[in-house]
């Protein structure tokens, strides 16, 4: 197995080099997606086939129009490079809406796109080394890595081109073709940042005795039943990633069920036959896979191929840690400040920032993608952007002096809103406005948060700042609504004699390794979630302990010891039954109509393509 | 740079290279009913053998234009589009059937297409529309003049074309044949469209950097839409038939024979009260970021 070269360098350069091609694409599966819609559409090749075989390149139904296809656009450890963003753009004003959407797990999303089209995006994809290959179906997603891998202070090593090294193993190998059901793996950087606990495989990176491994975590996962993953062995060696990752996919691939759509995720398998027999299992499969594989198969595991050759700033060792935020606010009348303050953090490397882009919901235009494109290019270092699991873009490798410049750009095309690291910046999944299974308008929700909370300045208080707010429009978690501070999936409910669309609401849910996941507390209209949200926030500040953040005091309301006269759950459930409460329908319709919508609301649902 | 291959719909037309040091490469043919490329029409303005028509304000004209072109804002057309009217337009800047018409516009090629299809529609055979809008000329690097160019009176007849033209009698008559073309954004066209369209966005066939793609990539587009070379397509858009116009220029560049455009388009369509395709269920509009 070939392992990483030391990427120490000598000298500094200015300009980044464009990247090279990554070529995760290929160009003859664009034609022949293009010949198998034909087929489809003459009725040469059945909807079930066709479906699978749609999947398996990245196209979802959209919602109740099949004649329209969501593109999911894998980017590999979350890195995207300037001209492929501009691609984005070109492709997003020709085939969907003139919007791209950044995902929950680093894909960006073309919606809307007419099944014709969407070989003609597959080209245009090519072209700039992008692939939507496997980004749906029962196969290994887009492996996702935190944002800050690389920059960190916190990390051990950078686990960037692990990601994508394992992305290139599992890409098109014929090992995870037709898994049971999809398997999601996810790097950290460190302990506190990385969804390494909600995947199917989640591994932080870690060093012990000096040589690089991972802590790796097996068998977690949001959904309609959410798990949270166990770890495998306190320290699995770099030689042993591969080998691990290959073992888990066999075992899956050999006991998944099958059968039943609803319960065939990993976690369930790992749940129903008990961690310590599945991790007997994994290290059994483990020494046959080491035993057994063929060289040439490991070889296709190569990381220096995945290593950028780039010349960046060095870490420097033997300063003293930096603070992740930056100084604190004094005062919010300056919009550069503000925006500085709440997304801005210092990398390791002194003097280099990371730059965070405020998205609504993870929407973003064309002609915004195209100034990113060229602000990324001539002021980040790395000339790359990592889009993050909250649907926002991190820029790395800004040189402090570039921030104003950079936060002018930005301001430019209406891209220097604030509050990317804090509760202000909400998730939400695409709900109603194009999938087939979502109830409640969950994209539409998070942007109104998002624009209330900004306008009130909540993104200004420190208290709030580690806290979060994921929205989902089902059960299904795709708004990640279960490693929320407050998370919320849609649903609906009869409100005396009138249907109306609701949420779950839960607290206490976190990401990382230690995360945990959130506990339902009450159902919430959706017109009264704001509100709802907002006297959370005012009750908490009115019993907080000294210093106590949001999230340390709903923490505390979980364990029923909070301090003030709130004190459990059952306190805040009194507390907040007015604001829940709607008037009469005929007092107030629209209280009954989900957002984006002046009609009657019914709850209409199509089957998922999850699982096909 | 590459060969360029011919389009097959159309032997006759002569093959052009363009040796443009931007990196674009055109492979267009100065077909005189669709696009002109940037190197033929330096050509034809140096031999003194095109009226070049800037659709923009009269303003804009003022400030700056491509050398001896002339302004007919796409205003003064639509102001009162009656055939007798614009012939006379046409004659007063100077444009007899045979010299060759080339227009231009800043609106990615939409204004120059709508008044470009109204010269073809009132009989002129030659009437093109510039491959870039007038800011890539300029950022090209190629010239441009402040000076207000006007022409002599020159006598042009009156020929209707009706095999470019539809009205509401020819969008709503039967046809199995038939395909109505909806010009306009997705998201408009998924909130409501005049039932049976298909929905070709005008930013479906711009490239980069220049207002329509390459004849054979729209080719290309429209068969793996199953679009038949032989339909009668019929290209509409929301008001007065200027991103349809645009779009009746791309078909006509993949070599599609029967195209016509609807000049008054939706807005007359929805102001008649015409059934509508509307398709309410689901809030597509919320994922834009605009």
């Amino acid at each position: 197995m070939k392992t990483r070269k030391d990427a120490s360098h000598s000298h500094q350069k200015h300009i980044p080099k464009p990247r090279r091609n990554p070529h995760w694409g290929k160009e003859e599966e664009t034609n022949i997606f293009a010949e198998r819609v034909k087929l489809f559409r003459t009725g040469k090749l059945s909807e079930d086939d066709f479906r699978r075989f749609r999947l398996q390149h990245g196209a979802y139904g959209s919602r109740l129009q099949m004649d329209y296809s969501m593109v999911r656009i894998k980017v590999p450890g979350g890195e995207i490079f300037p001209v492929q963003l501009e691609k984005l753009a070109s492709l997003s004003e020709a085939f969907s809406i003139g919007s791209a959407h950044v995902s929950t797990r680093q894909n960006i999303q073309l919606h809307w796109v007419q099944l014709e089209d969407v070989s003609e995006v597959m080209r245009g994809l090519v072209e700039v080394g992008l692939t939507s290959r496997e980004a749906c179906g029962n196969t290994i997603r887009n492996v996702m890595c935190s944002p800050l891998a690389g920059v960190c202070p916190d990390e051990q090593f950078d686990s960037t081109v692990y990601s994508k090294a394992i992305a290139r193993f599992f890409l098109r190998n014929p090992m995870c073709q037709n898994l049971p059901r999809k398997f999601k793996i996810n790097f950290a950087c460190c302990e506190k940042h990385g969804l390494v606990r909600i995947a199917d495989i989640g591994l932080v990176p870690m060093t012990k005795d000096g040589s690089q491994g991972f802590r790796i975590y097996l068998g977690g996962g949001l959904g309609a039943a959410s798990f949270i993953g166990y770890l495998l062995e306190e320290f699995t060696s770099e030689e042993k990633l591969l080998p691990t990752c290959m073992a888990v996919v066999r075992l899956f691939d050999r006991n998944g069920n099958r059968e039943n759509m609803a319960r065939n995720r990993m976690r369930y398998l790992v749940n129903e036959m008990g961690w310590e027999k599945f991790q007997k299992m994994v290290l059994k499969e483990r020494s046959i896979v080491m035993m057994t594989t063929a060289l040439s198969t490991e070889s296709m595991f190569n990381l220096s191929a995945e290593e950028e050759d780039q010349y960046l700033p060095k870490e420097n060792r033997n300063g003293t840690k930096l603070r992740m935020f930056s100084e604190p606010n004094s005062s919010n009348t300056n919009a550069y400040d503000r925006w500085v303050h709440s997304n801005v953090i210092a990398q390791k490397q002194a003097g280099y920032y990371t730059v965070f882009v405020t998205l609504g919901a993870g929407d973003v235009t064309a002609n915004q993608l195209r100034v990113l494109a060229g602000t990324i290019r001539e002021l980040s270092m790395e000339g790359a952007a990592r889009n993050t699991p909250q649907q926002n873009f991190a820029i790395r490798f800004v040189n402090g002096n570039d921030l104003p410049e950079f936060f002018n750009r930005l301001a430019s095309v209406g891209l220097s809103n604030p509050g990317a690291l804090t509760i202000t910046s909400a998730v939400g999944c695409s709900g109603t406005t194009s999938c087939n299974l979502a109830i409640t308008n969950s994209h539409r929700l998070a942007k109104e948060i998002q624009y209330k909370f900004l306008e009130l300045g909540l993104d200004t208080d420190d208290m709030l700042f580690d806290s979060t707010i994921k929205i989902s429009g089902c059960p299904n978690s795709c708004g990640q609504h279960e490693i929320a501070t407050i998370g919320f999936f849609g649903g609906a409910s009869r409100i005396g004699s009138v249907m109306a669309p609701t949420y779950t609401m839960l607290f206490g849910g976190s990401a990382g390794e230690r995360g945990e996941l959130g506990r339902v507390v009450m159902r919430v209209p959706a017109k009264r979630v704001i509100d709802t949200v907002l006297n959370i926030i005012e009750i908490y500040r009115k019993e907080r302990g000294e210093g106590e953040t949001l999230r340390q005091w709903i923490d505390q309301v979980l364990k029923g010891e909070a301090i003030g006269s709130i004190r459990d759950i059952e306190d805040i459930k009194r507390a907040l039954a007015a604001v829940v409460q709607l008037p009469p329908v005929d007092q107030q319709p629209e209280s009954y109509q989900d957002y984006g919508s002046d009609v009657r609301f019914t709850a209409k649902t199509a089957k998922g393509e999850c699982a096909a | 740079m590459k060969s360029k291959r011919s389009l097959s719909m159309d032997s006759q037309k002569k093959e052009t290279l363009s040796g443009r040091g931007s990196g674009l490469e055109s492979e267009y043919h100065s077909t005189p009913d669709t696009v002109c490329d940037v190197s033929t029409l330096s050509v034809l303005i140096r031999k003194k053998n095109v009226r070049v028509v800037d659709v923009r304000k009269e303003e804009e004209y003022a400030k700056e234009h491509i050398p001896r072109a002339v302004s007919l804002p796409l205003a003064k057309i639509l102001e009162k589009e009656s055939p007798a009217r614009c012939i006379e337009l046409l004659q007063d800047i100077g444009v007899n059937e045979d010299l060759p018409v080339v227009t231009y516009d800043d609106t990615f090629g939409a204004l120059a297409a709508r008044v470009a299809w109204t010269f073809q529609y009132i009989g002129h055979q030659h009437s093109s529309i510039l491959e870039v809008t007038f800011s890539q000329w300029k950022n090209m690097g190629f010239p441009t003049e402040k000076k207000s160019n006007s022409y002599k009176w020159q006598p042009h007849p009156l020929k209707i074309n009706q095999s470019i033209y539809a009205d509401l009698a020819y969008v709503e008559k039967a046809s199995s044949n038939k395909v109505l073309v909806d010009s306009r954004e997705r998201l408009n066209f998924l909130s409501e469209h005049i039932p049976e369209a298909v929905n070709v966005p005008y930013t479906m066939l711009r490239a980069d950097g220049r207002v329509l793609s390459k004849g054979d990539d729209i080719r290309r587009l429209l068969q793996n839409r199953g679009i038949d070379e032989n339909s009668e397509l019929v290209t509409y858009c929301g008001s007065v038939g200027t991103l349809s116009g645009l779009v009746y220029y791309g078909l006509k560049l993949a070599g599609l024979k029967n195209v016509r455009l609807y000049a008054r388009s939706f807005k007359e369509w929805k102001a008649l009260g015409k059934p509508k395709t509307e398709f309410k269920d689901a809030n597509y509009w919320d994922l834009s970021a605009e």
